[in-house]
């Protein structure tokens, strides 16, 4: 938490796979001035709707705004801020790595440590995937920084909840905010 | 088995199954299918063709709010249909329920840039409650189902459905469906939460300064009744929204007229120092509530409105309570305790008396000025038995009309409160009037807004709609040019107007009409428009520099009002 009760949150949001939808979503974040950090987006459990995952900065009360006006729109079915449930959270990202033979072993003892994965080699670069948290991520980029960073994608952050209980997007609950502010 | 249908026929079969029995429209290329279904089919549905495609828009505005049903309107693809997009803009701001339907290039030719082609759902995605392209006729049915469904219910608002020309020539076997499948649409329908409703009462019951502020929520759910009684039950000094205008009579004791930027000072100081304000399907915009920091400070804030998305939104409020406004306060009424609240009363009648000494109508001055114009308006048309409509445009001339005006009846007001549309009070009043037959209705437009759409003269006298037309001219942009003399160092740029003989525009549609100039004639001006058997434009030329107040600076608290200045010693009259 820092300032003011600002702080990243992450949500997700369950919607209708319709032709527009993304559009829609991505609209309402620029219209409404939405602080949008991150945001992955791919099928769910259920055919036909499609899960989203995104990370927003605010207040709790910016996070009821974005999520009063998200349900709004007629083809999100389901939207929930899963920040204080604490979720599984990770992310996964590819990195192009300049490396000569000379500094390849130094790369790939850096890929154990942060179990990350080479999946491309050639003579002078590597491409290495990693899975985890953002700050795994951020960290191995920032090491791998000192070889030469050619080319990078992340996917932006992707989360579940613990437990067994299942967060399917079929049925809209509505954002509870009767009561009390 | 159901019989095969066309596009164009669906369309117009699905209308009359949802009731409509006039749309507003403009054909052109991409819809003819449908236009040559309505000829061919003899569909018993009255179809207004308008001057200019924002002029129908605007017209299903005014048809909806004045009858509360959706209104319709219909126009081509391309410019037919970013021609709409203002009213459409209008009509999201201000909630009201329209269907709007466009047609699309072929299928075959979407996305090419092909003659008249515009991704219309693209441009009003921002700007409506919901949208669809319609690339299939098998799709088409349940979107306009749909589209309906979606403006009417929950917070009403404008669908539009864009329909490819090959969908329209396409025909399937159809019958109108009688559900909708919506998983991701909640209207909220459902009475509000009883914890949220008991916490309110309790707020209420406990106050000892209350007020309510009732907004265009309470006319949407039709729940004047009952928010009349909840404030004389427990004595609650009523204000309004600008959209509220006429959800409270506005001579009623327990009226305290409306508030904001330009309200009555004496509602801006109950509502800056009542320690609970209960806000009823008003979302509490910044023209209310002025800096939103500032507002109601000493209040605990129950907010009730049907969207969950206003709780909060401008203001931090201490209790939602979401659901539609009649549930809401038929659930509030038993628990809300008899209250008198003398000293409360006795404060805001001091204010009241307060204001009125320094009303502008207090002023010594034979000059036309437009306050003097709208009080003869509300004499001639509104008061005792009077039950004219008034529909205003944006400018000055809609602030006193709202200040001078009393409205008492329900939907007697229909302006354009959040969009600020110029341009929105002659087609409105047209679309008002085809729902209305009958009705008195009165345009109030200002010389600058009324130019933006003054074509659909044409729609009137097509149409022998006896509209009474007032035009409020300072011969200036006057709102603009009020914020030029106050912010601007009166540096008048672009405000001042050069304008036609408005007389001779209207005979030259074949409207009577005449000019006034001086504060004697103005009510008979007005009582010999009213007695006429037609349309009547009325041009009051009035004192030019006359400015609305009070006034709160954008950004200001709305204790920080520009006050009316006092009448001299001894004068009024």
């Amino acid at each position: 938490m820092s300032e003011n009760g600002i702080k990243r949150h992450t949500l997700i949001a369950w919607m209708e796979d319709k032709p527009g939808v993304l559009n829609r979503v991505a609209g309402l974040f620029g219209r409404r001035n939405f602080n949008i950090e991150s945001l992955a987006v791919g099928h769910s459990e259920t055919p036909g709707i499609s899960r989203m995952t995104f990370v927003a900065r605010g207040t709790d009360r910016d996070m009821r705004q974005v999520r009063t006006q998200l349900d709004k729109l007629i083809n999100v079915t389901r939207i929930e801020d899963v920040t204080y449930n604490d979720p599984v959270m990770r992310e996964l990202a590819l990195i192009k790595v300049q490396a000569t033979s000379e500094e390849r072993a130094e790369v790939m003892q850096l890929v154990d440590i942060f179990r990350a994965q080479i999946v491309d080699v050639t003579l002078d670069s590597l491409i290495i995937q990693i899975v985890g948290k953002e700050n795994q991520v951020n960290s191995l980029i920032e090491l791998l920084g000192n070889f030469g960073i050619i080319e990078m994608v992340r996917t932006g952050r992707v989360a579940m909840v613990r437990g067994a209980a299942s967060q399917t997007g079929v049925v809209d609950t509505a954002v509870p905010v009767n009561g009390h502010y | 088995m159901s019989e095969m249908k066309t596009g164009g026929q669906i369309i117009w079969e699905s209308l009359i199954a949802e009731g409509v029995e006039v749309v507003f429209g403009l054909p052109g290329g991409a819809i003819l299918p449908a236009y040559d279904d309505l000829a061919k089919y003899e569909y018993p549905i009255h179809h207004v063709l308008v001057t200019h495609e924002q002029g129908a828009a605007h017209m299903a505005d005014g048809y909806a709010r004045s009858t509360g049903r959706v209104g319709v309107c219909i126009a081509t693809s391309g410019p037919g249909a970013t021609n709409l997009v203002t009213g459409l803009a209008t009509a999201y701001m201000d909630s009201t329920p329209i269907v709007a339907i466009t047609g699309q290039v072929p299928t075959s030719l979407l996305g090419r840039d092909g003659f008249q082609e515009a991704d219309i759902q693209g441009v009003t995605l921002p700007v409506t409650k919901h949208n669809y392209l319609i690339t299939n006729i098998r799709d088409l049915p349940d979107a306009l189902k749909e589209a309906f469904y979606i403006a009417r219910t929950g917070r009403p608002g404008p669908v539009l459905v864009d329909v490819c020309k090959d969908a329209l020539q396409a025909s399937m076997p159809f019958t109108y469906p009688s559900k909708v499948n919506l998983p991701g649409y909640n209207p909220n329908l459902n009475t509000p939460d009883g914890t949220a409703v008991a916490r309110a009462a309790r707020l209420v019951n406990e106050a000892q300064r209350p007020v309510i502020v009732a907004g265009q929520g309470v006319s949407i759910a039709r729940a004047e009744a009952e928010l009349r009684q909840l404030a004389e039950k427990a004595n609650i000094p009523v204000a309004t929204s600008l959209l509220g205008i006429g959800a409270f009579p506005a001579t009623h004791p327990l009226s305290i007229s409306w508030g904001g930027m330009h309200g009555e000072a004496y509602c801006n100081y109950a509502l800056q120092e009542c320690d609970v304000l209960l806000a009823v399907g008003a979302r509490l915009d910044d023209r209310l509530t002025g800096a939103f920091d500032t507002f109601a400070p000493k209040a605990k804030i129950i907010h009730v409105d049907i969207d969950p998305a206003e709780m909060g939104k401008n203001i931090t409020i201490d209790t939602a309570v979401i659901g539609d406004a009649l549930l809401a306060l038929r659930a509030l009424l038993p628990q809300v305790e008899a209250n008198e609240h003398p000293a409360w009363l006795e404060q805001i009648a001091e204010w009241k008396s307060e204001t009125s000494y320094r009303d502008i109508l207090q002023q010594e001055s034979d000059e036309l000025v437009a306050p003097y114009v709208m009080r003869s308006l509300w004499h001639a048309t509104g008061e005792g038995n009077g039950r004219a409509t008034v529909v205003t445009d944006v400018g000055q001339h809609q602030m006193w009309e709202a200040q001078y005006y009393q409205h008492n009846q329900r939907r007697s007001l229909l302006t354009s409160g959040g969009l600020g549309t110029m341009g929105y009070a002659l087609p409105a009043a047209i679309g008002a009037q085809m729902g209305n037959p009958g009705q008195e209705l009165w345009v109030v437009a200002g010389d600058g807004g009324f130019q933006m759409t003054m074509m659909e003269l044409s729609t009137v006298v097509q149409e022998r709609l006896p509209i009474k037309i007032a035009i409020i001219n300072n011969g200036y942009l006057g709102m603009v040019r009020q914020w030029q003399d106050v912010f601007y160092n009166k540096r008048h740029s672009g405000t001042p107007l050069f304008n036609p003989d408005f007389v001779k525009i209207a005979e030259a549609y074949g409207i009577r009409a005449r000019s006034v100039t001086r504060r004697e004639e103005a009510y008979d001006a007005i009582k010999e428009a009213q007695a006429h058997d037609g349309p009547y434009l009325l041009d009051f030329q009035v004192e030019e520099f006359t400015n609305v107040y009070p006034m709160v600076a954008p950004g200001k608290s709305n204790a920080d009002m520009i006050r009316r200045p006092a009448p001299a010693v001894g004068s009024g009259k």
